[in-house]
């Protein structure tokens, strides 16, 4: 079995791949939907040049088309600007609505790719925690990625947090399939890693359908304690 | 030619699909697997574009089912990425006709279904 550090780079580098990837290919989508969209212009104007008519609701139609990928675009390019930078430092202080916000922008075409829908419902709460931006991401995927392999008939995961006085409890909700964390192989040796890294726990509650990370609010000063 | 267009991007299949209409082919669009099937159960189609990555059965899959369906029926995929060794695989793997590059452009996707429809 790989050590501990192996694993954990290991993990980094597949996380990273697996984003990357998912986000590369939704550009490339705003790209065909962009270049389709210039070439129906271009089809249009060729169109009115032989006196065929055409309707100006038509042109303003595309022209919001482009405008809205645009938008899109910027999206996944904030996002993906944000993923890169969570390397930038081991210890720093980021808002868990902020992570979350990002964690389901990353996951969402891999989510749309199972049918499945992120409800991110974070409070009006403007709650940091110290922690390693990047593990925390790669920790939050890992969950989301097994929650919505049991979210069942739902096929909905929701996100929310609450803050404690130590510590935060990120919650995975509405997990329909989940049958106990003890029932399965999650976490793995991978999560596990993480959540030493983080000194973070995960627990599960199946009779509320849900399973919550447990950050402390700052992880160089104390283990993470429940709230 | 009639023709089906699968992509869950919508804003995509349906310009796709007006753009081909313009050039006098009928194009018929869907955002996912299910509905796929479902059309080609309702109608008759000559060509399906899909897109390799579709949410529910993928692209590979939908391929085979339709393909069961409609033995005469050809295909065309479009994916975001990938080498021409890859879709020399794929190809082999899945009998697929033709594998195009996103973005495409309506030239080279006419191309391609005119020299499949006349195979």
């Amino acid at each position: 079995m790989a050590d501990h550090n192996s694993m954990g780079i290991a993990s980094e580098l597949q996380f990273f791949g697996k984003m990357t990837a998912s986000i590369s290919h939704e550009i490339k989508n705003v790209i065909a939907i962009i270049n389709e969209s210039a070439g129906l212009l271009e089809d249009y104007s060729l169109m009115a040049e032989k006196g065929i008519p055409v309707d100006p609701a038509r042109l303003k139609t595309v022209s919001e088309r482009i405008s809205s990928q645009i938008k899109r675009a910027d999206g996944i390019t904030k996002n993906l600007n944000n993923l890169a930078h969570s390397v930038d430092e081991f210890h720093k202080s980021v808002g868990i609505k902020e992570t979350l916000e990002l964690a389901v922008g990353l996951a969402q075409r891999l989510a749309d790719m199972r049918s499945i829908t992120l409800e991110l419902k974070p409070p009006s709460d403007l709650s940091t925690v110290i922690t390693s931006p990047f593990h925390l991401q790669n920790l939050i995927w890992q969950i989301l990625d097994f929650a919505m392999d049991v979210s069942g008939d739902g096929k909905t995961v929701g996100l929310t947090f609450e803050t404690g006085k130590a510590s935060v409890k990120i919650r995975f909700t509405g997990l329909e399939g989940l049958r106990g964390l003890s029932e399965t192989a999650f976490p793995t040796e991978k999560e596990k890693v993480l959540l030493q890294v983080l000194r973070a726990t995960i627990h599960e509650d199946v009779e509320a359908r849900e399973i919550n990370l447990i950050l402390p609010k700052d992880m160089d000063q104390q283990s993470s304690a429940n709230i | 030619m009639r023709v089906l267009l699968v992509d869950d991007e919508q804003e995509l299949v349906e310009t796709l699909a007006e753009r081909l209409g313009i050039r006098g082919i009928e194009a018929r669009w869907t955002t996912n697997g299910d509905a796929a099937l479902e059309l080609i159960d309702q109608e008759d189609f000559d060509l399906a574009v899909l897109d390799v990555k579709i949410p529910g059965i993928n692209g590979i899959n939908l391929h085979k089912m339709m393909k069961e369906k409609c033995p005469r029926m050809k295909f065309i995929f479009m994916t975001g990425h990938g080498s021409q060794d890859d879709f020399a695989a794929g190809s082999a793997e899945t009998g697929v006709d033709y594998y195009l590059l996103k973005p495409v452009t309506i030239d080279e996707l006419l191309h391609k279904m005119n020299e499949l429809m006349n195979k």
